[in-house]
């Protein structure tokens, strides 16, 4: 899967990105655990899709497979969705 | 080239970890909503101008910018639902917040 050298300040910059993304991933997961009312985890979760979204892009670098913008295409024109569904579900009175 | 890439990658990554330690740490349903989408939305972008200086070519450079428009399109959209919805319901604003706008507006009507 994995077979290109990649330059050295690329692998630098792959080294520091993932470990932000990850800890943004662990920090937005936290919120969802801990959020007080529902909207903050609605909100947790839409910060998630686009943090997916950053991660999708690194690995497209990372791999070197420029097929996968396209799937950051698709997460990036539906994640919103969910969210406004949240919103009417929660402002009809659901459970908070 | 590579260094370029390399910096716009880490500094993207850098946003989106920024994005969610305001939505870790911030008092506020409000101020958690503005850290999500402004810094995410920035990062996102950020790591998408890597990824087309990357690759280089006319499908890539035209794919990363059309995810940068839909994503600032529609990160608002569900921003100001959410929020919309959440100030409907009174979700509590933080103690220490001075002004609020549309109180007193409505007060005024």
């Amino acid at each position: 899967m994995y077979s290109n050298e990649l330059e050295w300040p690329l692998f630098i910059g792959t080294l520091v990105g993932s470990i932000f993304i990850l800890a943004a991933f662990a920090l937005a997961l936290l919120r969802i655990l801990r959020g007080p009312t529902a909207f903050d985890r609605v909100v947790a979760l839409d910060l998630i899709g686009g943090i997916c979204l950053c991660a999708i892009i690194f690995f497209a670098i990372y791999f070197d497979q420029q097929v996968l913008l396209d799937a950051a295409f698709a997460i990036a024109l539906v994640s919103f969705i969910g969210t406004i569904a949240f919103a009417r579900y929660l402002g009809k009175g659901g459970e908070q | 080239m590579s260094w370029i890439v390399a910096i716009l990658l880490g500094a993207g990554a850098f946003f989106a970890f920024i994005a969610a330690l305001g939505v870790n740490r911030l008092p506020d349903f409000y101020m958690r909503l503005h850290a999500a989408t402004k810094a995410g939305a920035f990062g996102a972008s950020l790591m998408l101008v890597a990824a087309a200086l990357h690759f280089g070519n006319v499908h890539s450079i035209v794919s990363a910018l059309l995810i940068i428009v839909f994503f600032y399109l529609t990160t608002p959209i569900a921003a100001q639902a959410i929020g919309q919805v959440a100030y409907r319901k009174k979700v509590p604003l933080w103690h220490k917040t001075g002004h609020d706008q549309l109180a007193q507006d409505e007060e005024t009507k």
